[in-house]
């Protein structure tokens, strides 16, 4: 359901005189509200749209979504746009789930809105009817549309092509073929190691970074403990040398606090989009498994509509009456044929695309990841240096007013 | 905010800029020796010490009026201030932060660590350390050697020696008439330290005598070995530090016999328990059944403490006396009234609940710190391998500007790790002081139990003469019964005057001594207050300091790639 983008739509409440207003489309993902009980708990979301676009019912529509609505948008647009990388969704996480502490709801609700909000930046995606239903139909229609791709049973349609696959793989060790048909081309290979490597140094700084969130947060703890020894020193010494201590200890506490702010910072604005960029590369990975399968499936059907070309003409050569019935099946097969073909290419041209559009959008993204981490340790610093050198003027009026009996 | 005599003048650290070299170079670690030498003040108000029999109740003034001739001081130091605010100089820096005295080498001879004894110029460590008779004392030079013929066990046991080399301030201090060497170095095993340790026990009552470093029989075995040499190494020359820089030990003979006689360590060894016991059952039964000088408590025995000793008899009295005075109904003749002692006692045991807990946590931060430093360590490592390998497989411009970016990242990570160690090594110096005043702890508790066990013995003493005073009464009650009187329990009477008389110079001794320790305890706590308070803002001021210059650089490192990303944020917006 690719419609192509010919002209901007107009708004229809301005006037065909004046410019047309830029065409938007942007969505909330907010308040996030815990809902049902024990096992069966979960999160709803309010999903606001706001819009000029003709397509959509109104300048703005409010719905109420869950996590399972936006994994069942995700997997129909991974089913319909083949060759695209599918924005990624934040983890199942089934475990975290029944804690869903504060921090994990406000990653996930992060997470969700900029996944949305990829989607419907995108200009193929952002076409699609699913979206449209995703983020204007009630409640019930959704969840009707959900139930129908969830469940241990697969669709028919699911299972034909299960089915296909074993086919071919069997075919192919009966056909002594012993490795699967694989594309040959040297940019492709190089772009697919270029990203199983990205996904391995990538894993290792989203490691290192949420160890580092932990540590800001370990220091915090310590630095509070050793606040309140300070003060109770100072309690126990008394005169103007106690208050030295009192002092630092109160400031010791006081940074505390800010660290452990700080660790929530860098959690949400640099671990996170760090963990985002893996999980990016990882549904490239599944989009490199789609063109595979286009590439097999081109192969097999052009062996397969020549063989049947070959046995064509050999039935026309001995005028059988099976001709007719051959010439059906042949242009069946060859239609089929080239359908598959036009797939891979599609798939192809797409990713071509979708690359230049990756590593454009994820210097952007790390830039401003790396900015906020560089900005906030810049604050914490100067936070700790602040409250460290206010002490120091206590500690000179304690040197100088004689302390000694 | 400081005025404008910042003590933050300092010059750039020689941080490396090369991120491929990651492994953590020290900066140079200064010739501390010569920091030590030249930065030492060089007049020294001459203190007023008696010469004379080393009276321990004279102390030098605490106050000592020197020039420092050390490097100038950033802006506005205020150089010619009086001795209470030269501690107060804020030292330049760089010397500070980026001087390191750890030595590389493992006992390196006269390089070895002085740990937070010799910071700096001003701190009142080095005002004490100033007005020592000791100039250095390093322990190096670990050897193994064989125990003598007198061994039990055939084959030998092996112990380690240590070398320790001494350098005085004069002549005079070193006790030589003329000018003799000033330098010494002899051999010593950790027995040695022990005798030394008892010897001083027994002199010093009274007085906070440093704590030597424990025996750690189990350590000593489980250990790898050089580990455990390089601890006790390390261990004993702070020790002997602490015990030059006691106003009064430091001026101790044991002290100079152990650092000065070559050879055998001329102190009488401690004996083991058996054998005081076996000497002390020798002796019980004349105690017991005997008239005359067995029975009495030689006045200079008095001095000492009954437990330990050989004086079985003595013993057991001093320990029926402290029943009493726990469970008995009356009150002893003499308790310790001393108000403001039990205060100052009470304030004692406080301060060392605190001092745990205090040390403890600084322990934990000083942990946090080095775990944040390693992790950012790691973080810009991690960078480090991303940009490269963007680098090397990069195709679209983009990918060139990402790894630009996170060059940037990475440099600042591993930049700021490495402040992260350096500010946690100071940091580790600084709270030092909260561990050595915990240890103190102990000397304050052999102090004032010095003082309970002088009064038990008085106490005892005085209970004794009551005794022999009430059988005098009763025996001359008795005698004068008997027409033309008992000649065999006049006899007798005139014994127990003679004992008595004994008894009562041995009381008027005890409690000399037990006056003597009294005022040894006010002086030393005198001087611990001065001196914690001292240390103790000396502490505060060098952890301050130390945090702020750190952590302005970490923010300068991260300011500048915050800058360098700005335009991210000004985009998305």
């Amino acid at each position: 359901m690719i419609s192509p983008e010919t002209s901007p739509p107009r708004s229809s409440s301005q006037s065909p005189r004046s410019p047309p207003a830029a065409p938007f489309l942007s969505i909330s993902v907010t308040d996030p509200v815990k809902l049902g009980n024990g096992v069966q708990a979960y999160i709803s979301y309010r999903v606001i749209t706001r819009t000029n676009l003709p397509e959509f019912q109104g300048p703005e529509k409010i719905v109420i979504r869950r996590y399972s609505d936006f994994v069942w948008l995700h997997d129909r647009l991974a089913e319909k746009y083949k060759g695209i990388f599918i924005p990624p969704l934040p983890e199942k996480s089934a475990v975290e789930k029944f804690r869903f502490s504060t921090e994990f709801i406000e990653m996930r609700r992060q997470a969700l809105d900029i996944f949305i909000n990829r989607i419907a930046s995108h200009p193929e995606l952002k076409q699609s009817e699913d979206l449209r239903t995703f983020l204007q139909e009630d409640e019930e229609t959704m969840e009707r549309a959900r139930s129908q791709e969830t469940g241990i049973f697969k669709k028919p349609a699911d299972l034909i092509q299960i089915f296909k696959d074993v086919q071919t793989k069997v075919s192919d060790v009966v056909l002594g073929k012993e490795k699967p048909v694989e594309e040959t081309d040297p940019e492709y290979e190089k772009l697919k190691h270029y990203i199983f490597g990205l996904e391995d140094h990538l894993a290792e700084t989203q490691k290192q970074a949420f160890r580092l969130v932990k540590r800001h947060r370990e220091l915090g703890q310590s630095l509070s403990d050793f606040g309140k020894a300070m003060k109770l020193l100072g309690a126990c010494e008394g005169n103007s040398l106690g208050k030295v201590f009192s002092e630092l200890g109160a400031k010791s506490e006081l940074l505390s606090i800010k660290l452990q702010k700080e660790a929530h910072n860098l959690l949400m604005n640099f671990e996170e989009p760090l963990k985002d960029y893996v999980r990016a590369v990882q549904s490239i990975k599944v989009t490199f498994a789609d063109r595979a399968n286009a590439f097999r499936q081109h192969c097999e059907l052009a062996e397969t509509t020549k063989l049947k070309e070959i046995n064509l003409d050999k039935l026309n050569l001995m005028r059988s009456d099976k001709v007719r019935e051959a010439e059906m099946e042949y242009r069946e097969l060859k239609a089929e044929s080239e359908q598959a073909t036009r797939r891979f290419e599609t798939i192809v041209r797409l990713m071509n695309e979708e690359i230049v559009r990756f590593q454009e959008q994820k210097t952007a993204d790390m830039g401003l990841a790396f900015h906020q981490f560089a900005k906030g340790q810049a604050k914490l610093a100067n936070d700790i240096a602040d409250a460290w050198r206010s002490v120091l003027p206590k500690i000179e009026a304690c040197s100088v007013s004689s302390p000694h009996g | 905010m400081m005025g404008p005599e910042t003590p933050f003048g300092f010059e750039s650290p020689p941080v490396r800029e090369e991120m491929e070299s990651l492994a953590l170079s020290d900066a140079p670690s200064s010739d501390y020796r010569s920091a030590m030498s030249s930065s030492l003040p060089t007049a020294v108000s001459a203190a007023s010490v008696d010469a004379g029999g080393g009276d321990p109740l004279l102390y030098p003034p605490h106050h000592l009026q020197f020039s420092p001739s050390s490097p100038a001081y950033g802006d506005g130091g205020d150089a010619s201030s009086s001795s209470a605010s030269s501690f107060l100089e804020p030292p330049s820096y760089a010397d500070v932060v980026f001087s390191p005295f750890e030595s590389q080498n493992n006992g390196g001879s006269g390089g070895a660590d002085q740990g937070s004894f010799i910071h700096r110029d001003c701190s009142p460590r080095s005002a004490r350390t100033a007005a020592s008779d000791y100039l250095k004392i390093a322990v190096s030079d670990p050897q193994k050697e064989q125990e003598t013929a007198n061994s039990l066990v055939p084959g030998g046991a092996t112990f380690v020696t240590y070398l320790i080399a001494t350098r005085v301030r004069s002549a005079a201090a070193a006790g030589e008439v003329e000018t003799g060497p000033i330098e010494f170095s002899v051999r010593r095993r950790f027995r040695d330290v022990v005798t030394l340790a008892d010897r001083l026990a027994e002199a010093y009552r009274g007085f906070f005598v440093p704590p030597r470093p424990d025996k750690n029989v189990v350590e000593s075995q489980v250990m790898q070995k050089h580990e455990f040499v390089e601890q006790r190494r390390s261990a004993l020359e702070k020790y002997l530090w602490r015990l030059a820089e006691h106003p009064v030990i430091g001026k101790s003979d044991e002290l100079r016999v152990f650092l000065q006689a070559k050879g055998k360590l001329p102190l009488p060894t401690t004996t083991d328990v058996a054998s005081r016991m076996l000497d002390g059952a020798v002796r019980l039964p004349k105690q017991l059944f005997g008239e005359g000088p067995a029975a009495q408590v030689a006045p200079q025995d008095v001095v000492q403490p009954a437990k330990g000793g050989r004086d079985l008899l003595r013993i057991f009295k001093e320990l029926k006396q402290a029943v009493t005075n726990d469970w008995g109904g009356v009150k002893p003749l003499l308790v310790e009234e001393d108000k403001e002692f039990l205060e100052r006692k009470e304030k004692m045991q406080d301060l060392e609940q605190q001092l745990s807990t205090a040390s403890q946590q600084a322990e934990a931060l000083v942990k946090g710190q080095q775990d944040i430093g390693e992790t950012m360590g790691e973080l810009g490592l991690a960078f480090i391998k991303l940009t490269k390998f963007e680098t090397e497989e990069g195709v679209y411009n983009t990918q060139k500007v990402r790894a630009a970016d996170t060059k940037n990242v990475a440099t600042a990570a591993v930049k700021a790790s490495r402040l992260y160690r350096e500010l946690n090594a100071q940091t580790v110096k600084h709270l030092d002081t909260l561990h050595e005043y915990l240890g103190l702890m102990l000397a304050v508790h052999s102090a004032f139990s010095d003082r309970a066990s002088a009064l038990l013995t008085v106490q005892t003493l005085m209970s004794d003469l009551t005794t022999l005073n009430t059988r005098i009464e009763k025996l001359e009650a008795a005698s004068s019964k008997i027409f033309g009187g008992d000649s065999s329990r006049l006899r007798k009477v005139e014994e127990l005057r003679e004992t008595i008389r004994a008894t009562e110079n041995a009381k008027i001794c005890a409690i000399k001594e037990y006056e003597r320790i009294k005022e040894n305890n006010r002086n030393e706590l005198d001087r611990l207050d001065r001196e914690r308070h001292d240390d103790f803002l000396s502490m505060l001021k060098g952890f301050v300091i130390n945090q702020v210059g750190y952590s302005e650089k970490i923010a300068n490192v991260w300011a500048t790639v915050a800058e360098e990303t700005s335009r991210y944020a000004r985009d998305r917006n």
